[in-house]
């Protein structure tokens, strides 16, 4: 058998347990196709518990596993890095609980948290920086380890709650679209719920980053005064907690 | 184009999470610490952070299980860039995988899947070889594989295989004891043949670890201590070999970091053995 058909069947044994398959291997011979099959599954469930241990504990032990199998079963994976293997897990539990966003924007969050922990290094934008920006073409970019994510419901509240193992809040669907950001302070990374002005503003920001344009979208919803002063308190807020990496003009 | 193979000579253990702390706060009397290379290959954050300072204190292996060196359709270059990028910054004893493949077309199994040993997929494993190390500027090691099934279509042996393979490819051998242990009982055949039929010149490192027995098989879990057996098969090896850089390797049942100091005490009391016998047939 040539060396490629030989992997291709094994392939076809790892997903489908294919039994066509796994006589062309071993010729009948099963402890040892096994063995491989079971590493296989437990490596890629090992993956997923360790990548969302809050989804894994709200969800229960049961429900988590057929979730993880469900997800394996319809998700071989594809990239060199195990790490990668988890990124598309939110899309199995949407299709699991299409009425349950929580469980999905939960995922999203524990995902995102893992992603900044190892996100590329950079020196986050300080105000001694600011002081020859010409504002009317400065360009802001936020820090490599942001992440802004959409929230629907209040489980950025539910993952600060399993951190401090608190009692978890009920779940709730928010008033309006609001965000989560992820980001990431030298090693430690962290968590903030957003409003839905401040994420509109963020999500501006890391289209073309023009502080210009951020000024007039506050200024139409606010008012000129108002906005203005929003713009000037927002940017002192993301550099204090740095999430901004630095001016590009 | 690819350099020659350095040689070291010394004792080190497999650097896990559980014991990070130990390793940057306190003087930890190893040789040498081996790390798994794709825990590191991040962009940055605290793992390349946590591995600058090991390096700072220890000579480092990386030890990567993700090449996947038996691909019949190859490797993957964004992979060997990242490795090598890695390696540039760590500089390492030396780099080594396993002889394995993992990956075909898009699918990749994150496992160490069994190569059958054919002249085929020797041609195909050696064009790998040459392949990653012109990317790296360095030859490789490559390790031993447990295995838990044989092919009815090979054509020769596993260590005929490794043999042909670092003589082609210039690289050099890790050799895994435990892992010789295993597919030996697995599969019928005898280890000291086995120690006898590599090339003993081309090994540069020894992985000590224990094992489980399935309930057919032996399983490669790294889960346990050294077994006496394997002990045994150590100091065969190493009468072979004559000092190469030697760790215990654990990947589960993570114990305190005395008790594989201890364990790996063993290893040095069999090389100290060693050396002393080699004197005295020299004198």
């Amino acid at each position: 058998m040539k060396l490629a058909d030989m992997q291709r069947d094994f392939r076809s044994w790892l997903v489908t347990a294919s039994d066509d398959a796994a006589s062309r291997l071993s010729g009948g011979s099963s402890a040892g196709l096994n063995v491989y099959q079971n590493n296989y599954r437990v490596q890629l469930i090992s993956c997923l518990e360790a990548s969302y241990p809050h989804v894994r504990t709200w969800l229960g032990e049961e429900a988590f596993l057929a979730a993880a199998i469900a997800h394996i079963d319809s998700h071989p994976p594809h990239a060199w890095t195990l790490d990668a293997y988890s990124g598309d897990f939110d899309g199995t539990l949407t299709s699991l609980y299409p009425d349950n966003p929580d469980v999905r924007e939960l995922a999203r969050i524990e995902l995102a948290l893992a992603q900044a922990f190892v996100a590329v290094d950079g020196d986050a934008l300080t105000p001694d920086a600011l002081a020859q920006t010409d504002w009317d073409a400065a360009r802001l970019r936020l820090a490599p380890s942001l992440k802004i994510l959409t929230a629907t419901t209040n489980a950025a509240d539910t993952w600060s709650a399993f951190q401090r193992n608190e009692a978890l809040p009920e779940s709730q669907m928010l008033a309006e679209t609001a965000g989560v950001i992820v980001w990431r302070q030298q090693f430690t990374v962290f968590l903030e719920a957003v409003d839905a002005l401040e994420y509109a503003a963020m999500l501006l920001i890391q289209k073309d980053g023009n502080f210009a344009g951020l000024c007039d979208m506050l200024v139409e919803r606010l008012g000129e005064q108002e906005g203005i002063a929003k713009a000037g308190a927002l940017l002192v807020n993301w550099i204090s907690k740095e999430w901004l990496a630095e001016t590009a003009a | 184009m690819s350099t020659s193979l350095s040689t070291f000579a010394g004792y080190g253990l497999g650097l896990r999470r559980e014991h990070y702390r130990d390793f940057l706060d306190t003087r930890v009397r190893v040789d040498f610490v081996e790390v798994i290379s794709e825990n590191f290959m991040v962009e940055g954050g605290q793992p390349r952070d946590i591995l600058r300072r090991i390096r700072e204190r220890h000579p480092v292996v990386l030890h990567g299980v993700s090449m996947s060196i038996g691909s019949a359709d190859g490797l993957k270059t964004e992979y060997l860039r990242t490795l090598k990028s890695l390696a540039d910054e760590i500089e390492p004893l030396f780099v080594s995988d396993h002889l394995s493949w993992s990956r075909i077309d898009r699918f990749n199994s994150h496992d160490l899947l069994p190569v059958p040993y054919t002249e085929e997929a020797l041609d195909i494993v050696c064009a790998n070889i040459h392949r990653a190390q012109d990317v790296l500027g360095r030859a490789m090691l490559f390790e031993n594989p447990s295995s838990y099934i044989a092919f009815g279509d090979a054509a020769m042996t596993e260590w005929e295989f490794l043999d042909a393979m670092s003589k082609r490819t210039g690289c050099g051998l890790l050799l895994d004891v435990n892992n010789i242990f295993v597919s030996a009982t697995n599969h019928g055949f005898d280890a000291h043949a086995y120690l006898h039929g590599i090339p003993a010149d081309r090994v540069r490192q020894i992985h000590l670890a224990g094992h489980s027995e399935g309930s057919e098989l032996l399983i490669d879990t790294h889960d346990s201590p050294v077994c006496d057996e394997v002990w045994a098969l150590y100091a065969k090896a190493i009468a072979l070999t004559g000092p190469v850089a030697t760790m215990i390797e654990r990947d589960g049942n993570i114990p305190p970091l005395k008790d594989l100091l201890d364990e790996l005490a063993i290893a040095r009391s069999i090389g100290d053995i060693d050396a002393w016998a080699r004197k005295a047939v020299a004198a």
